[in-house]
């Protein structure tokens, strides 16, 4: 047996090698550009400078979600269930990347994974997945990502607590947990507006109807028609008491929790004050925008590369505050020109002073000799 | 001729915050459709490239060695110069729409990860990170500046009278034809600043590592041209020999030497061709020329004037236009650099009017006019 494994991992290495020879003997053909680039020409997943994917369904989970199914590129690693990935898309031209749960199984063998995506007020993104991709449209992916998985080892009872499109992780895990049939004694408790617009909310009753260790409890948070200003007295949110009544044994269990994050708040607070701070497992998406104020701040500054920190009033461009610093960052032109002095910005918010323009996204490049810091900011100087 | 002496300091200013208008409307309008535009323009060119490489193999099959009733030499020539045109025309392109325009950091605003100027490099032997250095940096914030901008003449040339005569320059003929000619290669030294170096001012110790950088990027230049490629020529050869049972030796090594061949002409063509576009943009009659005492504490607005003054545009169409990168708008690309250039064209007549209002010259002409006046003016400074 040892011996096999050993040949066929001799093989694979002697693959790989002869794969690495050919790739870079083609790629002196197309220097200085990569023979991936000329074969994305002929079709875009089987490019390997660019992991991209294909969008080959879209499905209308409800009213305001959907599901979008990708057939990734080459080289695409299979995820685990829970885990996410980076999909990025040019809303106006520009691109844009955001994280988003697989809620399929890895079990499913047609090559391709499905993303569920709610359209989020104000969401750029999160409108573009939903209202504008059209099947047959490539989009860039990443690899999955992300240590929020059931360990192979399964916990012997797992309490799931979803909300709204939280739902999309666990999905991934139940479908997977169905597909191989080994469903443990589980306890799912599902918040939704309404019984309308529950993500997958039929699979759901399904899977409760076939799997007798599976217990789902859909809470919805509205009646029928009312609006969320609308609510008055006791919100059927998640609380102590209503974990008691729905999961009596709840501090037995392992929570795999997605969801707001005032729940999770709430989720890791009950189980912190119990000791049992160990069984809770959660998946947040931080929001990758910073608030955008709106007059002249001041702050702090934080060159990270150097590890130095200078107050900034809102007005003196980031170059001559790293200057004044102490700090010599690479420039040229100092008006704007030249992009000499490009770097990334790592957080906060940043103003164009020629333009007024603010710039708050995350890893965007800017050029420091016309950015001045609104607020506090972090840049990689 | 220096900056305009019939402006005042606000007139200028006033000026310059028109022109920031004309800026900030474009730059506000960019959006998915200049993200299609340059994503096709890479897939055109691209395609140009590997349809130009396969239409010189094919050429092979038409030598008089074989004994194909097509075959003969004037059928071979046609197919192997349309070869190396088509290389030749992807080339320019990929060098002046696409790399000279990315570098400039024009499509930066769309964050697309495989479209950054930081990271680009383009198919020419000079390395990226120096050319941005000589081009964007030195000589788009100088223009035209003597003492501080190298393109004028590129420390080899005397193109205007500003310049003081030597002996040297009674080869200026000869020096622009072999530039002309050689114009990757010029490209690739001029952020070394031979000049310099020649006077003393600058240690062979500094160039060291950039001449590494050159080296590596010379080194993978021509081996894909030299090498890779007529290797793979003489490879297509061999099945039409032994179908036709023919001199195998022969035919293969003629299959190396003409793909060097369309490559040497596909690679002069965008030589010739950057080069006359480039030239056409700050030497023809009428350009200005700036001291360093006219740009002493230069303001924004000023530096707009001063830009408008020392470049000239050439009229054309549309396809002339990306043939050249746009840079045949080159009073719209010194004022606005880093703005995408198939945006220049709707500027041009605003900044015009603009210029026009203000009583200053706005310097384009025919390809005729420009190209001719250049060379006129390189040949006639050739004497005192």
């Amino acid at each position: 047996m040892q011996s096999e494994a050993g040949s066929a991992q001799l093989n694979n290495s002697l693959i790989k090698r002869v794969a690495g020879i050919v790739t870079k003997v083609s790629d002196a053909f197309a220097f200085p550009l990569r023979t991936s680039h000329y074969i994305e020409l002929v079709n875009p997943l089987w490019s390997t400078h660019a992991l991209q994917a294909r969008v080959e369904a879209v499905w209308d989970e409800t009213s305001d979600s959907r599901t979008i199914t990708l057939r990734p590129g080459l080289n695409w690693r299979s995820h685990r269930p829970g885990q996410h990935l980076r999909i990025g898309v040019p809303i106006g031209g520009q691109h844009f990347t955001r994280t988003y749960s697989i809620s399929s199984a890895p079990e499913r063998n047609d090559g391709c994974f499905t993303i569920t995506v709610k359209a989020i007020d104000n969401g750029r993104m999160s409108h573009h997945l939903v209202r504008k991709l059209k099947v047959g449209d490539y989009v860039p992916i990443g690899v999955p990502q992300g240590d929020f998985y059931l360990p192979d080892a399964q916990p012997v009872l797992p309490l799931f607590i979803t909300a709204g499109s939280g739902i999309t992780p666990i999905m991934s895990m139940l479908r997977s947990l169905v597909l191989q049939e080994r469903m443990p004694n589980t306890v799912h408790i599902h918040y939704a507006p309404h019984t309308y617009d529950v993500i997958f909310g039929r699979e759901l009753k399904e899977i409760a109807d076939r799997q007798k260790l599976y217990t789902l409890n859909l809470v919805h948070t509205r009646e029928p028609g009312q609006k969320p200003e609308d609510i008055t007295g006791k919100r059927p949110h998640f609380s102590k008491e209503q974990l008691e009544q729905l999961c009596p044994d709840w501090r037995k269990r392992d929570v795999y929790a997605c969801g707001p994050q005032a729940m999770l708040d709430a989720i890791e607070k009950l189980y912190e004050s119990e000791g049992l701070s160990r069984q809770v497992h959660t998946e947040r998406f931080r929001a990758q925008l910073a608030g955008v104020p709106t007059e002249v701040k001041t702050g702090v500054v934080k060159f990270l590369n150097s590890d130095v920190s200078a107050n900034s009033d809102g007005e003196t461009n980031l170059l001559r505050l790293a200057e004044d610093s102490g700090l010599n960052p690479e420039h040229g032109c100092r008006m704007g020109i030249c992009h000499g002095c490009d770097v990334k910005l790592a957080s906060g918010c940043v103003r164009d002073l020629r333009t007024n323009a603010l710039i708050n996204e995350t890893g965007q490049v800017i050029q420091i000799c016309v950015c001045a810091a609104v607020g506090d900011a972090e840049i990689e100087v | 001729m220096g900056m305009p002496k019939h402006l005042s300091a606000s007139d200028i200013e006033e000026f310059g915050r028109e022109m920031d208008a004309i800026r900030n409307e474009i730059a506000d309008s960019l959006g998915s459709k200049d993200r299609a535009y340059i994503l096709s323009v890479i897939k055109w060119q691209r395609s140009l490239m590997l349809a130009g490489r396969i239409v010189v193999f094919l050429s092979f099959f038409l030598l008089p060695m074989s004994d194909w009733t097509f075959t003969g030499w004037p059928q071979f020539w046609a197919v192997l110069l349309l070869g190396a045109v088509m290389l030749g025309v992807s080339k320019s392109i990929e060098n002046m729409e696409l790399g000279h325009n990315i570098m400039h950091a024009q499509f930066d605003w769309m964050r697309d990860p495989n479209i950054q100027s930081n990271t680009w490099e383009w198919d020419n032997v000079c390395p990226s990170d120096q050319w941005k250095h000589s081009h964007n940096v030195v000589h788009h914030t100088w223009t035209n500046v003597h003492g501080k901008d190298p393109d004028i003449g590129y420390g080899v040339l005397r193109v205007t009278d500003d310049q003081r005569w030597h002996a040297k320059y009674l080869f200026n003929p000869v020096i622009n034809f072999v530039l002309m000619m050689m114009f990757q290669w010029g490209v690739a030294l001029h952020d070394l600043e031979a000049d310099k170096l020649l006077a003393g001012k600058k240690s062979f110790k500094e160039i060291i590592p950039m001449l590494k950088r050159i080296g590596w990027k010379v080194r993978h230049q021509l081996l894909k041209d030299y090498v890779c490629w007529p290797v793979l020529g003489a490879a297509v050869t061999v099945p039409v020999t032994v179908f036709f049972g023919f001199d195998v030796v022969n035919i293969a090594l003629a299959g190396f030497g003409f793909t060097i061949v369309a490559n040497l002409i596909a690679n002069g063509i965008r030589n010739i061709w950057s080069n006359v576009i480039i030239f056409c943009g700050h030497f023809p009659a009428g350009v200005h020329h700036f001291t360093k005492e006219e740009v002493e504490g230069e303001t924004r607005a000023a530096w707009y004037v001063r830009q408008l003054l020392g470049s000239c545009n050439i009229t054309g169409g549309k396809l002339f236009h990306i043939l050249s990168g746009n840079l045949s708008h080159q009073i719209e690309h010194h004022l606005f650099p880093d703005i995408p250039a198939n945006r220049y064209a709707e500027m041009s007549p605003r900044v015009q009017a603009l210029a026009a209002r203000y009583g200053l010259p706005y310097n384009k002409g025919s390809f005729t006019r420009q190209f001719g006046t250049t060379t006129w003016n390189i040949w006639r400074l050739s004497l005192p």
